[in-house]
């Protein structure tokens, strides 16, 4: 039972609020010794594992630190330049840690506004008259659930494939808007929702569908 | 439904707590604005955007689909007044094309306790409600118009709203539903 995450997007496609509820953290922290044993990609943001992994550092995970320094882009906090660090074979052993990219706020802002789009021509592309738009995207590793309401809002929620009863959580989050988002007299309709008692209230019924499933609610 | 066990239960409360809180509004603004008209805008405005956020209670709690016809609203709205209310208006005096109804009250739970001083005729006590059920219904792209034709207060023997249907705004309709 994991439910990844919960975005709502209004009706004029902002996304107004997400939570990262329980994202598997992947981190790993090697030792290594000169030359690298996988191939890495310098950008101006980031440093990733191009190519060869192994020992749980994968393709695409991002370098998080150097001998326990944050990296920040291709920089170390301390100025040092990453890519000169790690080519020159005087500086061996490091200790590199690296983790999966965590998606940052604007990106998703960027994908909530883009599954706007899909979910008009989905019902759009539909071979059947009057068809709604995705109800169900289905990954191999996650399913995500989308209820819309009459008003136009979206509810969506990230979960494990097997979960089950997802629409019903759906309304109840959808109850949990209605209570503490929209009868909270300083929110005003279509911003990002900052209620804490949304946000409290909304955790306690994850867990609660975590722990007990879903007929619990 | 999974609604009766967990209900963050709808609280119950005594309406005459509301009728007095309505009641403390409305004189409060007759002492703010001199004009009674202004008033009457005003009561209406705040009905408007009351409507806006109930409408989402309202379909949370009840779940009802779209409605296609004026009949079909009218009912759900006749449900809404039972729900935050607890009055059930009769609805009658449907027009011919079927486009615009009466709900009528025999009691008005805003004006329990209420007489309207002489200077103050022109007040539309309860045009909050007026404005909830245009804000609401324009939440589900359905454009009315609603008034009062009859009111208890100015000594008709029942209150009446009337709702009248103007246009479904097709292009709020949500992606996926047109």
């Amino acid at each position: 039972m994991v439910i990844y995450g919960v975005y709502i997007v209004s009706k004029s496609g902002g996304l107004i609020f997400n939570l990262d509820h329980n994202v598997p953290k992947i981190e790993t922290e090697r030792t290594e010794s000169y030359p690298l044993e996988y191939s890495l990609e310098y950008e101006p943001k980031k440093v990733s594992v191009a190519f060869g992994q192994k020992d749980g550092v994968n393709v695409g995970h991002v370098l998080v630190s150097v001998n326990g320094i944050l990296a920040n882009g291709c920089t170390l906090e301390d100025g040092r330049d990453i890519k000169e660090l790690i080519e020159n074979k005087d500086n061996y052993p490091l200790t590199l840690k690296f983790s999966r990219l965590k998606m940052t706020t604007n990106e998703k802002i960027f994908l909530a506004s883009m599954f706007y789009p899909l979910f008009a021509i989905a019902s759009q592309l539909s071979p059947e008259p009057k068809s709604s738009g995705i109800e169900v995207l289905e990954a191999d590793t996650f399913r995500l659930h989308c209820f819309q309401t009459l008003t136009g809002v979206k509810f969506m929620v990230v979960a494990e494939n097997i979960q089950p009863g997802m629409d019903v959580l759906l309304r109840r989050i959808y109850e949990l808007y209605a209570d503490y988002v929209l009868k909270n007299p300083f929110y005003s309709l279509e911003m990002p929702i900052r209620c804490e008692l949304f946000d409290t209230n909304l955790q306690g019924l994850l867990e609660q569908v975590e722990k007990n499933g879903i007929a619990s609610i | 439904m999974s609604r009766q066990n967990t209900r963050l239960d709808t609280k119950k409360v005594n309406s005459e707590l509301l009728t007095l809180t309505y009641g403390a509004l409305v004189s409060q603004m007759l002492r703010d604005f001199e004009n009674v008209e202004d008033v009457n805008k005003q009561l209406e405005r705040i009905g408007y955007n009351m409507g806006m956020r109930l409408i989402e209670d309202f379909l949370s709690r009840t779940s009802s689909p779209r409605c296609l016809d004026m009949r079909e609203t009218a009912d759900k709205i006749q449900l809404a007044f039972r729900m935050y209310l607890n009055v059930q208006p009769t609805i009658s005096n449907w027009a011919a094309a079927g486009d615009e109804f009466s709900l009528v009250f025999d009691n008005n739970p805003l004006t329990e306790f209420v007489e309207l001083p002489q200077d103050y005729q022109q007040l539309r006590y309860s045009a909050i409600i007026c404005g909830c059920i245009r804000g609401a219904l324009e939440m589900v792209q359905l454009e009315v118009q609603c008034r009062f034709t009859q009111d208890q207060l100015k000594g008709d023997a029942s209150t009446e709203i009337r709702v009248k249907f103007i246009r479904r705004l097709e292009d709020a309709v949500p992606a996926g539903e047109d």
